[in-house]
This record gives C-alpha cells, sequence and structure tokens, in this order.
C-alpha cells in the first residue's frame, strides 16, 4: 500500500526548498522569459508577419512557457535527488519504509508542481504583453501537466546518474534548450525547408510545443493525438527506467 | 557507569529480532565485503560490532536497513525478510549513520519532523519536544543545522532515528568526533532506550564503549564474523592478567629460578601474564621465589587487559 504521508513529506520538504530559493525558483525564468516577450514578442514581433492567423507575440507564448516547463521541470527534479545523493542525506530515503513509488511521488510532484506555477506565472506574464485567447484551456492544463510530469521524471533520472555538478548541467544544456529552440518555439515548423521540416519530426519537443500550441490555438504542425502519443510514450519510458533504477540501486544503493 | 547487562545466551529461546543468513555482498569493482556472514540479534540487546576499517561493519548495517543491495543470503528482521517485506522491516528500524549527513538550510525541528514523515507518521510534537529535551537539544529547535556543532550533529542524526519510536536501533560509529562528555550522555541515551526495550546495534571503533555498554560483542574483520560471544565471557575466555611487581631495586638479570615464568622486565617492574581462570595462576609461586631471593618490592598490581587487546589479537589472526 502507498504510504501517502511519506510522498506528502518529500513533497513539502522539496516545495520547502522552492520557497526558500524563490528568487532563483521562480523570479529568475519569470523574467527572463518576459525579456524574450519584450525582444521577440514586442521589439522584433512587432516587424513579423502573422504566422497562421496568430500575431508573432502570441504564436511564440506557448514555446516561451514549454520551454521553462521543460527546463525547469529538468532541473528542479534532478537537483531534488542529486542534492540527498550529494549531502548523503539520501541515506533516509533508503531506509525508510517506501517504495520508489512514493519517492517519485514527493520528488516529481514537487518539481512538477514547481514548473506549473512557473509555467502559470509565464502565462499571466504573457497576458501583459500581448492579449490572448485560449482555445482549449483544459488541453492546455492538460498538456502543461502531462508535460511537467514526464520532463520531472526525466530530470529526476538525470539526477541519480549524474555524480557531479557538470553532469548534472549537460543535459539540460546541451541537449535539452538546443531541442527546445530546434522545436518550433519561435517558429512553424512548415516554415522550414522539407528536408529540415523531416528532421525536425526526429525532435520530440516538436510535438510538445505542436500540441501545446494547439490547446490555444486550435492550430498545430502534428496532429494532437501524435503529440499525446509522443509525451505518453516518454512519460512510461521515464516510468520504466526509475522502476529499473531502484530494484538495481543504480548509482543510489551500494 | 558501569550498565546492566542482560543475559543473551544460546539458551534464550525467543526467535531473534535480527537474523542475518549467509549474506554475501561483492561491489561492482568485485570487493567482496561480505562473505557468508550468519549473525542472530535478540529483541532488547545491545550488540556492538567490532572490527578495523574496510572490515564490513557499514555493508552489514547497509544491508539490514535497505541502503545496499545485498548479493546473496537473507535477512529477517522481526522475523520477516527485509526485501519482501520491507515496508515492515524497515518501519521498525531507526538507523543513525556514521557520517554527518544533514541538509544545512532546514531548522532542528522541522528536519526531525521529517524523518518521523517520512515513516509515514503524523506529526507527535509532544514526543518530539521530549525526544530534543533528552538530547539536548531543545534550544536549539528553531537553529538551522549548518550553525550546529559536530556534536549536535550528531545528537539531531540520533533523534531523527528515534523521531518513529523504532525497535532496533543501529548506531554506526556514533561516538566519531563526540567529546569525552558527551560521549557519556550518548551512552546514558542508549542505557535509556535498551531499558524501554529497544534492540541496539553499535559499531565503535572505541573498545571502552563497548565493553562498557553490549551485552555481546561481534568482531568482523574482512567481511567475516570472527566471533560472537557474550561480553563478560569475552573477556574472560581472552582476557588474560598482567601483575606488575615494582622492585626496590632493579635487577641487572632475571635469576634463573625465575625463568619458568617468562617475566618481562621494563626497568624496576617485572611483568607477569596469566590466565585468571587457572586453577594455579602461578601467582604464589612467583611471589614466593621472589620472598625466596629476598628480592623486595615496593608495590604490586594487577591489570586485566583490555578489549582493545583482545581485538587487536583477534584480527591479527
Amino acid at each position: 500500500m502507498i504510504n501517502f504521508k511519506a510522498a506528502k513529506t518529500i513533497y513539502l520538504f522539496e516545495m520547502a526548498r522552492m520557497k526558500r530559493t524563490l528568487g532563483q525558483s521562480v523570479a529568475s525564468p519569470v523574467i527572463s522569459t518576459s525579456l524574450y516577450f519584450v525582444v521577440f514578442g514586442s521589439a522584433i514581433g512587432s516587424r513579423i508577419s502573422e504566422i497562421g492567423g496568430v500575431s508573432y507575440g502570441a504564436f511564440i507564448v506557448p514555446g516561451l512557457i514549454m520551454l521553462s516547463i521543460l527546463t525547469q521541470s529538468i532541473s528542479n527534479a534532478s537537483f531534488g535527488i542529486y542534492f540527498q545523493k550529494f549531502t548523503g542525506t539520501i541515506y533516509e530515503i533508503l531506509s525508510a519504509p517506501i517504495s520508489y513509488i512514493e519517492i517519485i511521488l514527493g520528488f516529481v510532484g514537487a518539481a512538477a508542481s514547481k514548473s506549473i506555477i512557473l509555467g502559470l506565472l509565464i502565462l499571466l506574464t504573457a497576458h501583459f504583453f500581448i492579449p490572448l485567447e485560449i482555445h482549449s484551456p483544459l488541453w492546455m492544463i492538460f498538456f502543461l501537466f502531462l508535460t511537467a510530469i514526464t520532463f520531472s521524471l526525466f530530470g529526476f533520472i538525470i539526477g541519480i546518474w549524474a555524480d557531479n555538478f557538470e553532469k548534472l548541467q549537460i543535459i539540460p544544456l546541451l541537449i535539452i534548450t538546443p531541442l527546445t529552440f530546434l522545436g518550433g518555439s519561435f517558429y512553424s515548423i512548415d516554415m522550414l525547408p522539407p528536408f529540415w521540416q523531416k528532421v525536425s519530426m526526429l525532435n520530440p519537443v516538436v510535438y510538445l510545443i505542436s500540441g501545446f500550441r494547439w490547446s490555444f490555438y486550435g492550430k498545430a504542425d502534428v496532429g494532437v493525438g501524435i503529440s499525446l502519443s509522443m509525451i505518453g510514450l516518454l512519460l512510461v519510458f521515464c516510468l520504466f527506467l526509475i522502476r529499473r533504477i531502484f530494484k538495481i540501486g543504480y548509482q543510489i544503493k551500494g | 557507569m558501569a550498565l546492566m547487562r542482560r543475559d543473551f545466551g544460546k539458551d534464550r529461546l525467543l526467535s531473534p529480532m535480527i537474523s542475518i543468513k549467509d549474506v554475501s555482498k561483492t561491489y561492482r569493482g568485485g570487493f567482496q565485503a561480505l562473505k557468508k556472514v550468519n549473525l542472530d540479534i535478540q529483541e532488547g540487546e545491545i550488540f556492538a560490532l567490532l572490527g578495523p576499517n574496510g572490515a564490513g561493519k557499514t555493508t552489514l548495517i547497509g544491508g539490514v536497513c535497505g541502503t545496499t543491495n545485498i548479493s546473496s543470503g537473507k535477512i529477517l528482521v522481526d522475523g520477516k525478510d527485509n526485501v519482501k517485506e520491507f515496508r515492515h522491516t524497515r518501519s521498525l528500524i531507526g538507523l543513525v549513520p556514521q557520517e554527518l549527513s544533514l541538509s544545512a538550510f532546514e531548522t532542528v525541528w522541522d528536519n526531525v519532523n521529517f524523518s518521523r514523515g517520512l515513516f509515514g507518521k503524523g506529526p507527535e510534537p509532544f514526543y518530539i519536544e521530549q525526544l530534543l529535551k533528552d538530547l539536548s537539544l531543545w534550544d536549539k529547535k528553531d537553529s538551522k543545522l549548518m550553525t550546529l556543532s559536530g556534536g549536535m550533529k550528531r545528537r539531531v542524526m540520533i533523534a531523527k532515528a528515534l523521531s518513529h519510536k523504532p525497535r532496533i536501533l543501529f548506531l554506526d560509529e556514533p561516538s566519531a568526533g563526540v567529546d569525552v562528555e558527551l560521549r557519556r550522555g550518548m551512552w546514558q541515551q542508549v542505557h535509556k532506550l535498551r531499558q524501554s526495550g529497544v534492540t541496539i546495534i553499535l559499531t565503535t571503533h572505541y573498545i571502552e564503549e563497548a565493553e562498557e555498554m553490549a551485552d555481546r560483542i561481534g568482531v568482523i574483520n574482512k567481511g567475516e564474523i570472527v566471533l560472537v560471544e557474550k561480553t563478560q565471557d569475552l573477556m574472560k575466555k581472552l582476557g588474560t592478567k598482567q601483575l606488575s611487581i615494582e622492585l626496590t631495586q632493579p635487577l641487572s638479570q632475571i635469576p634463573h629460578e625465575l625463568a619458568n615464568f617468562e617475566l618481562k622486565q621494563e626497568e624496576e617492574k617485572l611483568i607477569y601474564y596469566y590466565d585468571p581462570r587457572s586453577l594455579d595462576t602461578g601467582v604464589s609461586k612467583l611471589l614466593e621465589t621472589l620472598s625466596r631471593l629476598n628480592l623486595s618490592y615496593a608495590d604490586i598490581n594487577t591489570k586485566q587487559s583490555s578489549l582493545e587487546e583482545i581485538f587487536v589479537e583477534l584480527v591479527k589472526k
């Protein structure tokens, strides 16, 4: 039986960490995203024509939210578990009467919550710069949750895999950020030459941003079903990997 | 402070609180930390596990508590398999690891309550308050962990391990880096816990600590349990006594009449080792011979060999 009290304890512990580092956790991503809106939305965006009937400023909103959700989910979840390893306090989690399910609920739940809060704050910030209408608010929330959870799981795996701070940063910096920029955050995939359109289809982030943008404007580069399937596939893969990690004790147990 | 010992002899009928059966552990690099270890620990006893660095003490504790995956064998806690029924077995255990592993930015109060929460237990502020008072931490309850001294951090670790009222407490090197006064205080705390029925397993480098507190002592060396004995039996069995005779005048050489006693000469002292359990210790004969040879002495004293000396002898084998 799942020990929800233990999961809640880990969750609240991790959320308290966000409160302690409020500036780093919330303010800096909101400020940097606001700067994107000022530069790309207002300054440069005003000189770019509409994309699919949506102003450029509005067009980049889902991509910018997704960019933050992805990087924050990974960084929060990876740092949370890595810090426990780094300080040695992970012994408490491993010797407590809990399974990987409670650990995931606690750590990944908190990391996902933080990035969802952040995503909504960015949406609110965007509202000050650009008039926004959301085509399917429920789908938007669903995509937000699903992406935050999936990438928090992915971040958790990175946190377990990493055995130094450099490794902790390397995947978000060298893989996730480029994939997000090339995944249609700032442009529509059909603006690319046919060859690069095909190459882009290998980028999983394309499906996330496309699905999320569909929830805003009802238009997508890729079918919504395909987007959902891709996120679902990634979610199942991450869950499977985490289960395996705890079974063999990879990088966490002697 | 001599603590009351309980009798945890082989004739005890109750099933053991912890039963370690043929447990081996080989790390990924190929190092075999445990080699078919068998050990039973009874409910309510204080068991001291002694061994040099790298002997396998922490690995064995990790295997019981769940922080280490064992390679083969079985560990039962309260009669239950600690892998298949980990929720039950871990709920009984409190662990104080060797390293001072604490998060820096939390308060003592929050951190101890966090540990309790991990065991799925709801808040019990009166119990935690009493626990912190018992460990002289109450006035530090709102202090951040990073501001505490090493000794206080060690006590916070104990408070965390006791926060869910465990029936078994593992103390891995509890006195490392702790001053004498604090160590004595900790021993009293351990004694109180034992009186309340908690089974305590401690590893230590301070032989005095094991000698003072433990009902039984196990010695582990190179991943193997070398022996398990009641502390007093071990002292009796392996403890030789030393008779030190301080002569009024030093001898230029030991007279041939004393050759049978295998005496050691240290300036004006003659040292004689004997087995206190023997019917004929040779002490009377030695003193008679000294009188016969008109060798006068100013002082005589005897000393029981310490557990440390026994331990060094055991691991040398």
